[in-house]
């Protein structure tokens, strides 16, 4: 299989004529959603470039903070410490779990939204 | 709020219109006549209209809330109130808080459908604009004393002249909104912490009071000289004042100006000195705290929910699938809030 064009490439392609040549010609609601296609192109963009190294980082956190068998995927051991959250097991107390939780949802945000204020004002 | 112009269907534009005459004839006289009539888009759940009537030689410029079509529908927001309690909520306030002045309620049975009308107020309801704009420099130093003021009015109400309205203490809106996030399936640690700290350090119980339920920029005009009406009634319920208090400062309501805890333009020392001078109880700041808290897990939930209109296939818009991405906002200040809680 080939790579030309690159996924990356297709999608920043797509949001450049969204951009440049849909969007101005747009009104009213039609235009208003085209921004958001836009926004949700360049939040794509984004994760593309930063989720693998940030989900395997988050990974490794959580195998350290549950101590659990190396190896699991985060989805599977972010539901191991929702459970554990949930049951007391480990509480805002705990240590490591803070400082876990906030470089997670900073990397979740420099995709979402890397220009909400709430990351300003930490 | 943001209000924009819409195109609506022929049919209901002309039930409006002769409603509106037939209306206009028995409240102003049978000189009076209908002038400009005009969609606008606030909020989903209610349709809103620039009714102008001339009479007495003059125009009289109007508001009318409507239920879209006229009659209630079933996917509705369930915890929305009604336009009857809504109008009589307005009356109430009158005298005490700015708000609209309510001219006339259609029953669900009348040939408007369910609506009210009321006069129309002069100002903006666009966060961005009143937190940024020069013209509302001189609104911005007077607002923080405003809203003060106006949430004590409202709060002070007594109970015994409202409508029947629900009760819904924080606990039981904590229970209500973890059974929605539970049912998503969708594990999210920063709420499971969240929900968990809240469970464990409850408010101590208070005299319930009116909360108006969704008091912050975008559902408040405002002029020049600041607070001008206080509008979107139908959220409110019975409940611990500090909800609204902590609503007006949660981070999302805040519009990017997050060192003004108060919706982005002012302080919470002077909120709650403004709040205790116009006669209501003296908080502390750190008492808002858990309700402030409690707001930016609501609001996070709210976004799954929109989010999940999207999943479900009940509304494809791409804004529905965008709203999912906002959730992460509230996460952050979550933790910002629990941080000072270690």
């Amino acid at each position: 299989m080939h790579d030309a064009p690159s996924q990356k490439e297709m999608i920043e392609a797509v949001k450049a004529f969204i951009d440049n040549t849909a969007m101005p010609s747009l009104k009213g609601h039609a235009a208003f959603h085209a921004r958001v296609a836009s926004n949700v192109l360049a939040t794509v963009l984004r994760e593309m470039d930063i989720r693998p190294e940030a989900e395997s980082e988050e990974a490794q956190r959580l195998t350290d903070l549950l101590g659990a068998e190396p190896g699991q995927s985060a989805a599977i051991l972010n539901q191991k410490l929702c459970e554990q959250i949930r049951s007391g097991d480990i509480s805002l107390t705990t240590p490591g779990l803070l400082s876990h939780l906030k470089t997670t949802t900073i990397s979740q945000l420099s995709v979402d939204q890397p220009g909400y204020s709430g990351l300003k004002a930490r | 709020m943001l209000f924009r112009v819409i195109v609506a269907k022929m049919g209901n534009v002309e039930q409006i219109q002769k409603a509106l005459t037939a209306w206009a004839g028995q409240f102003y006289g049978p000189e009076s006549s209908l002038g400009h009539v005009a969609r606008l888009s606030g909020g989903a759940s209610q349709e809103t209209w620039a009714v102008d009537i001339h009479a007495d030689g003059k125009t009289h410029e109007l508001i009318l809330r409507r239920v879209p079509g006229g009659f209630q529908q079933s996917a509705r927001n369930s915890e929305a109130i009604g336009l009857a309690v809504e109008a009589r909520l307005l009356e109430c306030a009158a005298g005490t808080v700015p708000a609209p002045k309510v001219l006339g309620v259609f029953a669900p049975d009348s040939d408007m459908g369910e609506a009210f009308l009321m006069n129309r107020i002069h100002g903006e309801t666009i966060a961005r604009k009143i937190l940024r704009d020069d013209a509302y420099d001189g609104a911005r130093k007077k607002l923080t004393a405003q809203c003060g003021k106006a949430l004590a009015g409202i709060h002070a109400i007594p109970v015994s002249e409202l409508p029947d309205l629900p009760e819904t203490p924080g606990l039981s809106q904590l229970d209500k909104y973890e059974d929605i996030y539970r049912n998503f399936d969708m594990p999210r640690p920063v709420f499971e912490l969240a929900i968990s700290w809240l469970r464990e350090n409850p408010p101590p119980s208070s005299a319930p009071v009116l909360v108006h339920g969704d008091f912050r920029l975008g559902n408040l005009i405002v002029d020049k000289d600041g607070l001008a009406a206080v509008l979107d009634w139908e959220l409110a319920h019975l409940g611990d004042a500090r909800e609204d208090i902590a609503w007006l400062c949660v981070n999302s309501w805040r519009f990017g100006h997050s060192e003004n805890r108060v919706g982005g333009f002012g302080q919470l020392g002077d909120l709650l000195s403004a709040y205790a001078d116009a006669g209501g109880p003296t908080f502390s700041a750190e008492e808002i705290d858990w309700w402030e808290i409690l707001g930016s897990l609501k609001w996070g939930i709210m976004c799954m929910i929109m989010y999940e209109a999207y999943r479900s296939g009940a509304d494809p818009s791409v804004e529905r699938a965008a709203i999912g991405r906002r959730v992460s906002e509230t996460e952050i200040d979550l933790l910002n809030l629990l941080e000072g809680k270690a």
